[in-house]
């Protein structure tokens, strides 16, 4: 585990990534190597938990499109949780969310993805 | 009276974005700007200094100016890189970057635009300024 991703877990076939502080290239990075090993083991459902993400830029959330790309082809779903709203705003500008989801709480995560 | 404001000389140097982003945090509760108000400024630095930091080549220290006005924070960012068109930068969409060969990033542009209520970019070959203004609502 690093500084970024503080914990990895599973809960109803879906792997919760949680992370803490800025998302840029290298929290991005640390993200995906997670997402493709898991991606590697069949599993195709992801949650991230960002509450400990107040601030992002647009390179670490770049990597998040690449992910998003990777599991389509293997009808994978990524969604998100406990954003901050500059968080928020910035997944809509850059329209991720048109192809993931955003919930407000993990227990609705859970049981929507 | 002159207008109050705060200078900072940034060397490039990965994450030195967000030195800029606590002192605009600093200066959004000086101005009892709402927390929206103080992210989107935040972000919108964020990728000004992105910008700055990697696509202009940029050799030495970028700065970045606040001007502190009465209905206003304006926001200079500058860099003495070698400059950009900004008739030639395309506006992205994901549609375009998802399933196809685009490269994802290039967001910086969009996001500062949508995130601050007015953007002005000067820039030639011996470098750019980005002026970013935010009204007090």
């Amino acid at each position: 585990m690093s500084d970024f991703i503080t914990s990895v877990k599973e809960m109803n076939g879906i792997t919760l990534i949680e992370t803490n502080g800025y998302l840029n290239n290298v929290g991005g990075e640390e993200i995906s190597t997670i997402c493709y090993a898991k991606m590697g083991e069949g599993q195709t459902k992801f949650l991230i938990n960002m509450a400990g993400t107040k601030i992002v830029n647009s390179i670490g959330v770049s990597i998040l499109i690449e992910i998003i790309e990777k599991l389509q082809e293997v009808n994978g779903k990524i969604g998100y949780y406990n954003l901050a709203p500059i968080v928020s705003k910035t997944f809509n500008i850059m329209g991720l969310t048109k192809y993931s989801t955003v919930f407000e709480t993990e227990e609705l995560a859970v049981n929507e993805l | 009276m002159k207008k109050p404001t705060v200078e900072l000389k940034l060397p490039i140097i990965p994450n030195m974005e967000l030195i800029a982003t606590q002192t605009a945090e600093v200066i959004a509760r000086h101005m009892n700007l709402t927390e929206d108000q103080s992210g989107e400024i935040s972000m919108a630095l964020i990728e000004a200094c992105i910008n700055a930091f990697e696509h202009s080549k940029a050799e030495n220290n970028v700065y970045i100016h606040f001007l502190i006005e009465e209905n206003s924070l304006v926001i200079k960012v500058i860099d003495q890189g070698i400059g950009f068109d900004k008739t030639k930068v395309e506006i992205p969409k994901i549609e375009n970057k998802i399933g196809h060969d685009e490269r994802k990033r290039g967001w910086g542009l969009q996001l500062i635009q949508e995130l601050m209520d007015s953007v002005e970019f000067e820039s030639n070959n011996e470098g750019t300024t980005v002026t970013m203004k935010k009204n007090i609502k």
